[in-house]
């Protein structure tokens, strides 16, 4: 047990370490930073907000990771976010209750999962270009259903999931949390996890070694459906609204930016999700550490696109070999010098 | 140049005698851009509207945000001999061709809402409105507005380098120039969307003392002061009379929240680009008068004051 926990530990400390250090960075720039309160029945904070603003891209990377996992990509997510915010807004501003407009909403976003997942695994359609027809085209339908208007609603059920609280926590944070732990536990505590990473290193191995891939292939591909209906829900109901033209704009890049940050590689295989919610924690930090700092906005991109080199420079397998060798060189040094003597 | 007036003077003749036979009706075409956007489709049904209350026979061709489109509308209206065109250009270059042969088949063109670069004598006038202007209403409504007070003023801008941020940014601070009682003490961008809105106001508040030091919040458009009003909520604060939000745009969300007197005022962007235009044609067209080479729209305020839920009422069907 204490020996998963210390590999656990090793795989997780270049992602703990960078985040720690962002976080004294931007605590330096922002004195209060770390200052907790409690208001509105939650904690109430900078903390708070960014694990907060971060639940979409956290949702979603959970599913990126298990996507690229198997040697995939799914680019449809922000449009499916867009779709799935559009749907609930359409179903409980037409007055269906909240259990069924969450049915169908999550329904419509495994759906467009499937989608992507046939066109994978049936068609074996490459996942970039596969998932490329439902990015183009998803957010169209969603300005399709909400009528090119952002369409809002005033429903105190659903506005809950994006502003309420519990245990002291907002809800985002809460489902994100909770969905993280459970696909986590899902895919490490039965053998789903390695059967993934199978088909990731070698499809046709797998295959010819008795894994269904193609029902693993597609089942990724709706997992990261589900991910990004969960994501399009808090997205909407954040803002009372289902804002077609914008919801989930760019957020497939960010999704992939934090597997990538949390050290899982695009060309499939070994992945982890704590590590990708790390890295969605990571990417949240640089931006509202921006936004706290009070730099000119024509610096924001820059100062992300800065820190994210970097810590992929950390990442990279030569620096990883630098920093082996530079460690060894120094416990070396010592026993030479007694050698000397 | 003699014989292209006497030409012209001929066409319009022909075409004033040939309008008179059916049924003295004008005839305009209009190509839009498409639906980007809320405003987009109310300036459509707007055009629309105005065209019918007109007894204009208005053709619509929707451009789907390609400059292809557009000029292939122009070229069939050119063809189908309309009495004029009216154009919201979705880019500014590669005009030239299209409007010269518009211009000699003696078919004025408006432009609506944007302008392009191409030579003034080819199109007969662009309608749009002043976008420094507009900021310069908003500003001096809080100059008014706080009377001397001091006042710590955040801005949410429009997606950086986009020239509505530029210009509304600019003719807010020339508002507020040598008003030393108003200082913009933070300035980020939101990318004009409500959620970008709210998350930037949170830090915002984060930052000032949890929003005691903020008295205003101004707002390049509507939809990011809507996402901001609900953050100072959120943060334990009243948006409207703890702080202060003045935005533009005037969408019909605004006006719902001024009701309820969680926002003060909004400076409108009027979708009605066509009235004027439809008025400068009318007056071109029957007794050859020259509209200026510009027409602004007004940039109307709106505050509380204004009967917000009439002007919701009004707003809501056209498709924002």
């Amino acid at each position: 047990m204490t020996g998963t926990l210390k590999a656990y530990a090793v795989r997780l400390f270049p992602q703990v370490a960078a985040l720690a250090i962002i976080l004294f960075m931007v605590s330096l720039a922002f004195p209060g930073f770390f200052k907790l309160s409690f208001q509105n029945d939650r904690l109430y904070g900078s903390l708070i907000d960014i694990l907060n603003r971060g639940a979409p891209v956290a949702l979603l990377a959970i599913g990126m990771t298990v996507v690229i996992a198997t040697k995939g990509i799914d680019l449809s997510v922000g449009a499916v976010m867009a779709i799935c915010g559009a749907v609930a807004a359409a179903s409980i501003t037409a007055g269906h209750s909240l259990a069924f407009t969450l049915a169908v909403t999550i329904s419509t976003g495994i759906l467009c999962g499937l989608w992507n997942g046939v066109l994978v695994a049936v068609l074996d359609i490459q996942p970039i270009i596969a998932t490329l027809v439902l990015m183009v085209a998803g957010r169209g339908i969603a300005q399709l259903i909400t009528e090119g208007a952002i369409l809002t609603f005033n429903h105190p059920g659903l506005i809950f999931i994006g502003s309420g609280s519990l245990f002291g926590l907002p809800m985002p944070v809460i489902i994100w949390l909770g969905f993280g732990l459970i696909v986590a536990l899902l895919v490490r505590r039965t053998a789903l996890g390695m059967l993934i990473e199978a088909v990731g290193v070698n499809r046709r191995a797998s295959r010819l070694s008795g894994v269904s891939t193609g029902v693993l292939l597609i089942a990724a591909y709706m997992l990261s459906g589900l991910c990004a209906a969960l994501a399009g829900i808090i997205a909407a109901a954040d803002i009372r609204g289902a804002d077609a033209n914008n919801a989930g704009l760019w957020l497939e890049l960010d999704a992939i930016l934090a597997v990538v940050v949390g050290g899982t590689s695009l060309l499939g295989g070994r992945f982890s999700i704590a590590a990708s919610l790390l890295g969605a924690m990571i990417i949240q930090s640089i931006n509202t550490g921006i936004l706290l700092s009070g730099f000119p906005p024509e610096f924001n991109l820059i100062i992300k696109a800065a820190i994210i080199v970097l810590i992929l420079v950390i990442q990279s397998p030569r620096a990883q070999s630098a920093f082996i060798w530079l460690s060894r060189a120094r416990a070396t040094e010592p026993t030479k010098g007694q050698e000397a003597k | 140049m003699k014989f292209k007036f006497a030409l012209a003077g001929a066409t319009i003749l022909a075409a004033s005698v040939f309008s008179a036979a059916s049924a003295s009706a004008m005839t305009v075409g209009f190509s839009q851009i498409g639906s980007e956007s809320g405003w987009r489709a109310a300036e459509t049904t707007l055009t629309k509207q105005q065209a019918e209350k007109r007894g204009i026979d208005l053709k619509f061709a929707d451009a789907q945000q390609k400059q292809e489109n557009q000029i292939k509308a122009l070229r069939s209206f050119i063809a189908q001999g309309v009495d004029a065109i009216l154009v919201a250009p979705v880019v500014a270059t590669g005009w030239d061709e299209v409007l010269q042969e518009a211009k000699d088949a003696n078919i004025p063109v408006v432009l609506l809402d944007r302008t392009i670069d191409a030579p003034k004598e080819l199109y007969l006038t662009a309608v749009t409105s002043d976008l420094v202007h507009e900021g310069n209403v908003a500003g001096k409504w809080l100059v008014d507005t706080v009377a001397g007070k001091p006042c710590n003023v955040v801005e949410l801008q429009g997606t950086t380098g986009s020239s509505p941020a530029i210009d509304r940014k600019k003719g807010f601070e020339e508002a507020l120039a040598g008003k030393d009682n108003l200082k913009i003490v933070r300035s980020q961008t939101g990318d004009f969307t409500r959620t970008k809105g709210k998350e930037v106001m949170e830090s915002f508040l984060k930052a000032e003392d949890g929003g005691k030091n903020i008295c205003a919040v101004y707002a390049h458009n509507d939809d990011m002061a809507v996402g901001a009003i609900q953050a100072i909520k959120e943060a334990g604060l009243k948006p409207g009379t703890d702080i202060l939000v003045v935005s533009i745009d005037a969408v019909p969300d605004i006006f719902q929240a001024m009701a309820a007197g969680e926002a003060n005022a909004t400076v409108e962007l009027t979708p009605n680009m066509a009235g004027p235009a439809f008025d400068a044609l009318d007056a071109f067209i029957k007794d050859g008068k020259e509209p200026p080479k510009w027409i602004q729209t007004e940039s109307k305020l709106y505050t509380q004051a204004d009967d917000p839920m009439k002007v919701y009422e009004e707003k809501k069907g056209l498709g924002y």
